[in-house]
């Protein structure tokens, strides 16, 4: 179970076999001071999948997270996006490459409105007419987010905020999403809604990360999924061989 | 360029139209600025040439404002900046300046402000460089540090600066074969036709995208950088930016006075800049031009004349204390007085930019979005 390198085959069985690897991390040592938060991980997302990493309080599922999208930087190991190198990279370069984080806590900003919010997702871009575009799309798959344009971010509910806060991710037109607990602090009834949501983003072509500590839900909307404890990826394997894993059951899904 | 300028100005007019306060101060201040010296003449106050000085730090005060106001980045040092302008233009162009006959050309006014535009800007990358990872508390005091120094180096460097008794007959100005000597009417509106063009850049920089990602950055710079804002060159530009408003006031402070020495860029000078900023109202144009006006004229005019009224009404009814009070003496004591006050009523400022009344007024963050600060160190408290 404490596999220290977990190098898992890439090949492990799931629906997207095929599919260009899109992300992959490998061997991956992240430290917060002397203390090794991530003890060498390994994974790989592949185009169009949605890849759920789950795992308890302090396994280091959002400093996996920040490791990709350049706001920490690994001691050891890399991170590849389409095969070209990211881990050195500052969190302002790697949204230009691609990768697009909603981050932990949803970090929105309180006091603009949702529309400036949405424009600063797409910072990096210059297509105006297609970051229009884009809003209009963010607008379809969060229509409360539309209501509530002009109003400033820190007034609205944590469902709205976690809205926004995924939206704005989208603005940057990511090829790869990565979302850190969407369903932190929300009512079941709008986990659920939000859950729907990652899957039609995921439909229309984007793929996504997502670290959960809901693992009943992470795993019903992912293909596949890792599961980390302590800094060391202990399981991978296709989402519903997971759901049905003894180890899974018990520890995350509350089974005795 | 015809429509574009049209649009600006529609939406110039919009904004004003939004706030009608914003609007009557905005019209009171262009057109008593413009025609100050005509009223000034037509009432016999004789006070243009003390204007300058408040004109100079009102300008001053705008460019803090781009640093403290837009980018969230106390400088408790801003001074300094203004001191090496000031520096520039008195170390090339000054008789009694060393490096003056070693330099293979002769550099008049203008050429001196442009060069001390790009001397105090890389100045401001200087003190910016190393300060990126503070935040708050911290930035305030190695922003302090350095307007401790930079006086502190001028003094000691007298090879170069003469020391304590400082560099004089700096070059003065001429345009179009129109000297400016010591004629207050064209030092004011010089510094006037400065002020215009420092409130159009700023207003542009503030609408801008770098003006954006300096909003991002001061309400999170974590999640700023998640959107792709590169913290580094933000923060730097705003430093940039502010020095180099200060020095061109700076070169026409020192070219208008004929003088520059060490004493004249203390803290207690950076402390006034930041205490006009705030009585203004922290982020806004406007109010921090109202503060400034407000500050200086007490500071240069109206503590004395208040004095003089006091004293002979002391006179007239006879208390001892009334006579001799002396209320420029107490003028550090009267802008802290009234900081504090304005803190506990009104912390805002007199013209609040609507953004920084939400963050003093309403507490909408939640504990979830200012968690996780653990990488940046501790947020600093609200200025």
């Amino acid at each position: 179970m404490s596999d220290q390198t977990a190098n898992f085959p890439a090949g492990a069985p799931d629906a997207m076999n095929g599919a260009a690897t899109m992300l992959e991390v490998e061997d991956v040592h992240t430290y917060y001071g002397q203390i090794e938060a991530l003890k060498g991980i390994s994974l790989s997302v592949r185009e169009g999948e949605i890849v759920t990493l789950i795992g308890g309080n302090g396994a280091g599922k959002t400093t996996t997270l920040r490791t990709i999208s350049g706001l920490m930087h690994p001691r050891r190991g890399s991170i590849k996006l389409q095969g070209r190198p990211i881990e050195a990279l500052a969190a302002h370069d790697v949204v230009a490459q691609g990768i697009s984080h909603s981050p932990e806590g949803r970090r929105i900003f309180p006091r603009m409105t949702v529309r400036e919010n949405l424009e600063l997702g797409a910072f990096r871009r210059k297509d105006r007419a297609e970051i229009e575009a884009d809003m209009d799309r963010v607008f379809e798959l969060f229509p409360r987010l539309k209501e509530r344009v002009t109003q400033k971010a820190g007034t609205m509910s944590g469902g709205e905020q976690q809205m926004l806060a995924m939206g704005r991710a989208l603005m940057a037109k990511p090829t790869v999403l990565l979302l850190d607990e969407p369903s932190m602090g929300l009512a079941p009834i709008l986990v659920e809604q939000i859950f729907n949501i990652v899957q039609e983003i995921n439909a229309q072509g984007t793929t996504i990360l997502l670290v959960e500590q809901n693992a009943l839900m992470a795993l019903s909307v992912a293909h596949r999924g890792y599961v980390i404890e302590t800094g060391n990826i202990v399981l991978h394997d296709d989402a519903k061989a997971l759901q049905q894993n003894e180890l899974v059951r018990k520890a995350y899904l509350g089974e005795e | 360029m015809a429509s574009m300028v049209t649009t600006y100005n529609t939406r110039l007019r919009q904004q004003l139209h939004d706030d009608p306060t914003t609007s009557i101060v905005v019209t009171l201040l262009a057109v008593g600025a413009l025609f100050y010296p005509l009223i000034d003449r037509a009432l016999g106050w004789n006070t243009v040439g003390t204007m300058f000085p408040i004109v100079a730090f009102i300008l001053l005060a705008l460019g803090l404002n781009i640093v403290v106001g837009f980018a969230g980045l106390l400088d408790l040092g801003y001074a300094a900046f203004f001191a090496i302008g000031a520096y520039t233009v008195a170390i090339l162009t000054s008789p009694s300046s060393p490096v003056v006959d070693k330099l293979p050309f002769t550099l008049n006014f203008w050429g001196a402000l442009v060069l001390a535009f790009f001397v105090t800007a890389l100045f401001g990358v200087i003190l910016g460089a190393p300060t990126l990872r503070l935040r708050g508390d911290y930035l305030a005091i190695v922003t302090l540090g350095f307007g401790e120094i930079v006086p502190a180096v001028f003094r000691n460097a007298d090879q170069i600066t003469r020391g304590e008794q400082g560099l004089n007959a700096i070059a003065k100005p001429t345009i179009f074969g129109m000297k400016f000597g010591n004629d207050i009417v064209r030092w004011y509106y010089l510094l006037i036709a400065t002020g215009f063009l420092i409130i159009f850049v700023a207003r542009r920089m503030r609408d801008s995208r770098l003006g954006r990602a300096w909003m991002a950055m001061r309400e999170d710079e974590i999640a700023a950088s998640a959107m792709g804002i590169n913290l580094v060159m933000t923060k730097l530009s705003a430093f940039a930016m502010g020095a180099s408003f200060s020095g061109l006031v700076g070169v026409m402070y020192a070219s208008r006075f004929s003088y520059a020495a060490p004493s004249s860029f203390e803290f207690s000078t950076s402390v006034l800049l930041l205490a006009m900023v705030i009585l203004g109202g922290l982020g806004n144009i406007w109010g921090v031009i109202l503060g400034g006006l407000l500050l200086g004229t007490f500071d240069r005019i109206l503590s004395i004349r208040i004095t003089g009224w006091i004293n002979s009404l002391g006179e007239t009814i006879g208390v001892g204390f009334l006579e001799t009070v002396n209320l420029s003496r107490l003028r550090f004591g009267i802008f802290g007085l009234t900081l504090v006050l304005m803190m506990l009523w009104r912390p805002e400022g007199i013209l609040p930019n609507e953004r920084r009344r939400a963050e003093l007024r309403a507490d909408t963050t939640d504990g979830e979005t200012a968690a996780d600060d653990t990488l940046y160190g501790e947020r600093g408290a609200p200025v």
